[in-house]
């Protein structure tokens, strides 16, 4: 790195790329055009460099991954636009995104999770464990800020039991999260007796249910953490470990990246997000459930897939995640305002996942 | 061999290109019944595409195929497999936590009103492999034979289906020279029977012994096809003739060899064991020499490298790097000490063929690009550039996933993977496997110029030609242990083999 540059404005100029990411724009491009340039001394791909304008808009939209899922968003929104009047209004827009806040945080997890080409299928007992013991320190007179984290540590606790399991003893993400899945459900019902906490104070339902600047809490949680997490995957290093580990194993292994230590930290990094929507939920539903947040883990992982993110590994960012999420939630919102039947809704947003991994199969089929 | 009968199978003008790659320029080739029909060439000459084609695996871009004087379009494998076309490839084909007699008849059990005959099975499957003279239990699992006689099974499911051609692709790779010479026997009885046998290998020795025609292929083109015997059985061929044809040029052309004077010592391996295979390998090699590391494959070479970067847990043994005894429990630990491991397999091993370019390179030694925890994507597009440039890696952008560049420019990405982790210490796993011959002179190039930087290179071959072209001193596996030390002047591709298979004495 330049001395010339302090690390706050470093951090900055990365800031901004991420922003640049996210949009990818054709000048991104023109500047890997110019460093093309740079490396093709012999010339070997001369058509290469001078693209049609067609050819090199063709070109930035394949780059971003998930440029097919927001175009599908957006058509999405423009025909529901026309198919309901109260669909465009500020109010119900808010809506879309505080129905998409949860699933959203649960999501941001499983993406690390999936991109290092596993699963983790406990998120949704997590949340409500973490839920459970939140309420629960809070009823006991603990502070509001040791709560969040106790609550938080708790999310964070089981995903470590799920990573030091799935890794010490090589066993598959599937099985693992799946009997964690069960464990956490289990303890959040036996540690309330199956009952509900309820009769937080004001300063607690804020988290849920108060605004900033009209921005609904929940989305501007899953805002901040999602900035931080594209961060995170992008800018650090354990990011990119998460995408080699994904990727290929094996090779990341080889080249001094232990899968141990890393996978566990992923895991962990699912069940503290998973912790962190308990608590957003508990305090937007005014009390802690032992039942929530059931099947929440296939939503979460269906915004994954919707946003690009392949099971198999190695691929997908939080920014495709996010839009998953606001699909599903479009979808949901739109067919309640159309009075569609909410058994019907189940069969549609089915449909959606399927044909979301189905359009990403065929676009790397293309590519190959 | 009598003129008048029609070739099984004749293969004409055959051309296949894949992106960047004319793997097959207008070659021919053809097998008639009871023939052993040598296909020859180094790596990269187009045997396996050809053969591929020939099973349905590729289609030909243009040419024609006939089979017993008829034209066939072979669309996919099961053309092929109706045509009596059987391949048995070098890796193996088999369901290992199944019976032999399973094996056999995969897809194809024999049924009664639609539930599987196991005894019909089991009784046909021993009847087949006792006609091939073989000594293997129908009953038993695959995963409990030895690979030669797995090798055996992958003959009998071939012959099962009344094959009319069998091609084996380097059939003896894997085997012990006893198991050759069984498996030798097995494909006189498929003569016998009128079977025409494709037998791809690069061994010479292996020819004479067994084969009736021999065809050469060089760059994805034909050469020239010879018999191997006169009328009356006695060998004809000149095997100088074959290495020209092979080779197409002489040997210093191939391996632009550059001598260095030899430095101190770097590495030094002493008595290495491991459970599954090392049995106590020393091993010593200096600064500014290349040191070769000769054997059959499955004789331990790769486990050796894997256990001096800590791949692999080692039950014994330790590694010195000037004098002083390293601790290497992972491949971390080696990153540390400058070991680096280039593995034979690129893009299961040594790649992250999801990432581009970039992010490849820096994999390895990711520290160098993090300030302040964070990565600097513009000092690792500035690295990355500069490498690209240095080993001229062509690809049209250090953002390029690797999946796409071809094999000898994705070699080059782990050479500067390896590189920008400041490695000195530099293990190649058969460097130029799968590599065009022409790219492959340029990676020899490169191992001159990193000896020259003053790294020290070892490189694990199983070509002796390049083995004997671009090292100084080889050292010699088999079964574990390292048999034999050559200097460079002392050593041929005779002697070495001797070693190898463990014919000295």
């Amino acid at each position: 790195m330049q001395s010339g540059l302090k690390p706050e404005q470093e951090e900055k100029e990365s800031l901004n790329n991420i922003q640049q990411k996210i949009q990818n724009s054709p000048e991104t491009l023109n500047r890997e055009g110019a460093d093309r340039e740079g490396a093709d001394r012999e010339g070997a791909d001369r058509e290469e460099m001078e693209p049609g304008f067609g050819m090199r808009l063709r070109r930035a939209l394949g780059k971003v991954e998930s440029i097919y899922t927001l175009i599908g968003l957006l058509l999405m929104c423009i025909v529901l636009s026309f198919m309901h009047p109260a669909f465009l209004s500020m109010r119900n827009f808010s809506n879309i995104f505080l129905q998409a806040s949860i699933n959203g945080i649960l999501a941001i997890g499983i993406t690390f999770v999936i991109i290092s080409s596993g699963i983790d299928l406990s998120v949704g007992s997590i949340l409500a464990l973490s839920g459970i013991v939140t309420g629960n320190a809070l009823s006991g007179g603990m502070p509001l800020a040791a709560a969040v984290i106790f609550g938080m540590l708790t999310g964070g606790a089981c995903g470590l039991f799920n990573g030091l399991i799935i890794t010490r003893f090589n066993m598959p993400p599937f099985i693992v999260t799946l009997g964690t899945m069960s464990i956490a459900r289990g303890l959040a019902l036996l540690s309330t007796n199956g009952g509900q906490i309820y009769g937080f104070d004001a300063k607690f339902l804020f988290i849920g249910q108060g605004k900033i600047a009209g921005v609904p809490m929940p989305v501007v949680i899953l805002i901040l953490l999602a900035l931080l997490s594209s961060f995170i995957l992008k800018y650090t290093r354990f990011g990119r470990y998460c995408y080699a580990l994904g990727g290929n194993m094996e090779t990341a292994r080889l080249s001094g990246i232990s899968p141990t230590l890393y996978l566990t930290l992923i895991y962990t990094l699912s069940g503290v997000t998973a912790g962190v929507a308990g608590i957003v939920l508990a305090s937007r539903l005014s009390s802690a459930q032992p039942i929530a947040g059931i099947s929440y883990e296939l939503y979460a992982i269906a915004a994954a897939v919707i946003g690009g993110t392949s099971l198999a590994g190695g691929t997908g960012t939080v920014f495709g995640t996010i839009i998953g999420a606001l699909i599903i939630s479009v979808i949901r919102n739109g067919m309640n305002l159309l009075n569609v039947n909410s058994f019907l809704q189940q069969v549609v947003i089915g449909s959606v996942i399927i044909l979301a991994v189905m359009i990403d199969s065929f676009r790397k089929r293309n590519r190959s | 061999m009598s003129v008048t009968i029609p070739p099984v199978v004749e293969m004409e003008h055959i051309s296949k290109s894949f992106p960047g790659v004319k793997a097959l320029d207008d070659v021919r080739f053809s097998v008639f019944p009871g023939e052993v029909h040598v296909l020859l060439g180094e790596n990269g000459a187009g045997k396996s595409t050809l053969m591929k084609i020939l099973s349905g695996v590729y289609t030909k871009d243009s040419g024609e195929i006939r089979i017993a004087g008829d034209p066939v379009e072979l669309h996919n494998v099961k053309d092929a497999m109706h045509q009596g076309i059987r391949i048995i490839y070098q890796e193996l084909n088999l369901l290992n936590n199944l019976t032999v007699a399973e094996n056999i008849f995969i897809g194809e059990e024999p049924r009664t009103r639609g539930i599987i005959d196991w005894k019909k099975m089991f009784t046909e499957s021993q009847k087949l492999l006792d006609g091939l003279n073989l000594s293997i239990d129908a009953h038993q699992k695959v995963s409990e034979l030895p690979v030669g006689q797995q090798q055996m099974v992958e003959v009998a499911h071939a012959v099962s289906k009344e094959a009319k051609v069998i091609v084996m692709d380097e059939p003896t790779s894997a085997l012990s020279s006893k198991e050759i010479k069984e498996l030798f026997t097995t494909i006189r009885k498929l003569q016998k029977r009128g079977v025409g046998v494709v037998y791809i290998s690069h061994r010479l020795e292996e020819l004479l012994e067994i084969g009736d025609r021999v065809t050469v292929f060089r760059d994805g083109q034909y050469i020239g096809t010879r018999n191997v015997r006169e009328e009356d059985g006695s060998i004809k061929i000149q095997l100088n003739d074959l290495i020209t044809m092979m080779v197409g040029r002489s040997l210093d052309q191939q391996f632009p060899k550059v001598k260095f004077t030899p430095g101190e010592e770097t590495l030094r391996i002493e008595n290495l064991q491991t459970e599954e295979k090392l049995r106590g390998c020393s091993l010593s090699i200096r600064k500014g020499e290349i040191l070769g590391l000769a054997g059959l494959m499955g004789a331990g070479r790769t486990e050796l490298a894997r256990a001096v970067i800590g791949a692999d847990r080692i039950t014994g043994g330790s590694v010195y790097r000037g004098g002083k005894r390293l601790r290497i429990r992972n491949p971390g630990d080696a990153i540390a000490q400058g070991i680096g491991y280039l593995p034979e397999d690129r893009k299961l091993h040594g790649l992250v063929l999801e990432l581009d370019v970039a992010k490849n390179i820096t994999l390895t030694g990711i520290k160098r690009i993090i300030s302040a925890f964070c990565l600097s994507l513009k000092k690792e597009r500035k690295e990355a550039l500069n490498l690209v440039g240095e080993l001229r890696i062509k690809t049209p952008s250090i953002s390029q996933q690797v999946r796409y560049l071809s094999g000898g420019n994705q070699q080059k990405v782990v050479v500067a993977k390896w590189l920008f982790a400041n490695s000195d210490i530099l293990i190649f796993d058969e460097p130029t496997r799968g590599i065009d011959v022409g790219a492959k002179v340029e990676i020899y190039r490169l191992l001159n110029t990193l000896v020259e930087a003053g790294k020290t290179v070892m490189i694990i071959s199983s070509e002796l030609p390049e083995i004997l072209g671009m090292c100084d001193r080889i050292a010699v596996m088999r079964e574990g242990n390292i048999v034999k030390e050559f200097l460079r002047a002392d050593a041929t591709q005779d002697a070495i083999l001797k070693y190898a298979i463990g014919a000295e004495a």
